[in-house]
């Protein structure tokens, strides 16, 4: 059966040293250990919030709701030109905490352009590197220090146009850079031409089900022949079933993941093999046929530098994926959890812009088309949280395909027992005590 | 009154399929019968490489009113095409009360 060769050890899950037993999906059904990870893990790791072009100019702007990490955010351009003038600060006015940035619904993000920010409710106004400007009445206030109350700055850096910001503050931060934190898959993808794949749309669903289930879903392949059977045509369906799915590599670097995948679709060998739409726009769920730009992939793209390469896709922990697409092309997915069995998952596609109005309508058919999967996977995954939760059963068998997931939930797990073991560090006395 | 450029007269019976965003054109989708979307898709589909060879002829960016109508409506033709070619209904099989939103559509 294999068609793709393994390392010595004879299995993925067995080269990157996890164990091979069944596992627990307690991590994903318990709201304990979901509050737990909201401080051990949503505020202290980098989480991407956005690409620069989202920020054009000087006092381009958007707000980003952190429900996870138990704050919003402001992200905004301090001034033209560099990257390194991406600032962010928390979303709380320093005179009584009212939400600073936000329209006609506190709760829903926003984004524009200003030259300062002001309060709605009694008219504070800040400055785009966060310094307080003015106070209204401010000779009421009692030695009021205006340089003292500035926005609360969270860090925020950029690595290959993509905006991060870091919530982990004070004497126990994990002060690495950004691009420290990428590691060795980060740095396998510098260079690649995101700052060309420029028209983008966007997706956004409400889940119900633990933010760790989707990424499970999205991480392995295991489950496409059979899931998405119907999407192909019958003859095709049946062949790919037959074949089932193994990947052409899969890489581990720290917490973050990625498997590499074979896809012969983009154009496929035989068109009777795809729908009428697909061959009428040249273009389908691997995306356009047709490559509107070339250029050299960076090593850690396509790493079995396999001919049939067709899609990598890049788990950077904990919630952030990238899609790289044979095509040219590239797909964002966000996991941003609201509880312990909920989250809003978030999916973009980004393409080199169109040229001529049939790349416009493949692109069209590429949206479309990743958007009939997105429902079909997030329905099913409602249907897998609700079982687990009734915890009639407990175990479960990995296969080799779905290395990453094991993966996945042994980091998630891990940032929560470091987390509680520095807690216990933290405050040795009541330890003590306690035994 | 005609609402698309005058070679796609035969489209006009389909002209509440041109629509600027994706929400409205699976909204309609998905309100609309199998029957309905049949007929669209078996008339629009076969003038593509007319819509195409029209269009071209503009920059995507700037086009004319009913040339922007004319490419909205073969946008709905590819999310009309799941229920035609795959589903054989008009909802994503399974799919329940979940929705996936476009929160920001593609340029034009």
């Amino acid at each position: 059966m294999a068609h793709f060769a393994k390392p010595a050890e004879g299995s993925w899950t067995e080269h990157f040293k996890l164990d091979t037993t069944p596992v627990s999906y307690e991590d994903s059904i318990s709201p304990e250990h979901y509050e737990l990870e909201r401080d051990a893990i949503f505020r202290r790791t980098w989480l991407n919030v956005g690409r620069v072009e989202q920020l054009p100019r000087k006092g381009s702007y958007f707000t980003k709701e952190l429900d996870a990490a138990r704050t919003s955010v402001i992200i905004v351009r301090d001034t033209d030109g560099a990257e390194g003038s991406v600032r962010a600060y928390h979303n709380i006015c320093r005179h009584r905490g009212n939400k600073l940035v936000w329209n006609e619904f506190p709760a829903e993000e926003t984004a524009g352009t200003c030259r300062q920010f002001t309060c709605k409710y009694h008219g504070w106004r800040y400055g785009l590197k966060g310094d307080l400007t003015f106070v209204q009445q401010e000779s009421e206030f009692f030695d009021l220090d205006k340089s003292k109350f500035g926005l609360a700055p969270v860090r925020a850096e950029v690595w290959e146009g993509f905006i991060f910001v870091n919530l982990d503050a004070g004497d126990t931060a994990d002060t690495r850079s950004l691009t420290d934190y990428m590691g060795g898959l980060g740095a396998g993808l510098a260079g690649y031409p995101f700052h060309e794949m420029t028209q983008v749309t966007k997706f956004r669903a409400e889940i119900g089900a633990n933010w760790k289930l989707f990424i499970d879903a999205f991480a392995e392949f295991y489950h496409a022949p059979v899931l998405h059977a119907k999407q192909s045509v019958a003859e095709e369906s049946r062949k790919l079933s037959s074949y089932g799915y193994e990947a052409l590599s899969y890489q581990i670097d720290g917490p973050h993941s990625m498997v590499s995948s074979w896809g012969g679709m983009s154009p496929p060998k035989d068109e009777s093999m795809v729908k009428p739409i697909e061959r009428a726009v040249r273009s389908g769920l691997f995306g356009p046929w047709d490559r509107p730009i070339d250029f050299d992939l960076p090593p850690g793209v396509n790493p079995a530098r396999s001919p049939a390469w067709g899609v990598d896709s890049f788990v950077f922990f904990p919630n952030f994926m990238i899609l790289l697409w044979a095509p040219n092309w590239y797909l964002t997915y966000h996991y941003w959890p609201t509880s312990y069995n909920t989250h809003i998952f978030e999916g973009g596609l980004y393409f080199v812009p169109p040229k001529s109005s049939r790349e416009r309508l493949a692109q069209e058919l590429a949206a479309v088309t990743f958007k009939e999967y997105a429902l079909q996977d997030g329905n099913t995954l409602e249907a897998t949280q609700t079982m687990l939760e009734s915890r009639a059963v407990t175990e479960f068998p990995l296969n080799d395909q779905e290395v990453l997931l094991r993966h996945l939930h042994t980091t998630a797990r891990g940032y929560v027992d470091d987390y509680k073991s520095g807690r216990s560090n933290a405050t040795p006395l009541r330890a003590s005590v306690a035994s | 009154m005609a609402t698309l450029p005058a070679t796609f007269a035969d489209l006009e019976p389909y002209a509440a399929w041109s629509l600027p965003t994706e929400k409205e054109r699976f909204t309609k989708r998905i309100a609309t019968s199998m029957e309905e979307l049949e007929a669209f898709y078996d008339a629009a589909l076969p003038r593509l490489d007319d819509a195409v060879a029209f269009l071209d002829q503009f920059d995507l960016l700037a086009l004319p009113a009913d040339a922007s109508r004319l490419i909205w409506m073969y946008y709905s033709l590819m999310t009309v095409s799941f229920p035609v070619e795959v589903w054989r209904q008009p909802r994503v099989p399974d799919s329940g009360a979940s929705s996936v939103d476009c929160v920001l559509d593609l340029k034009p």
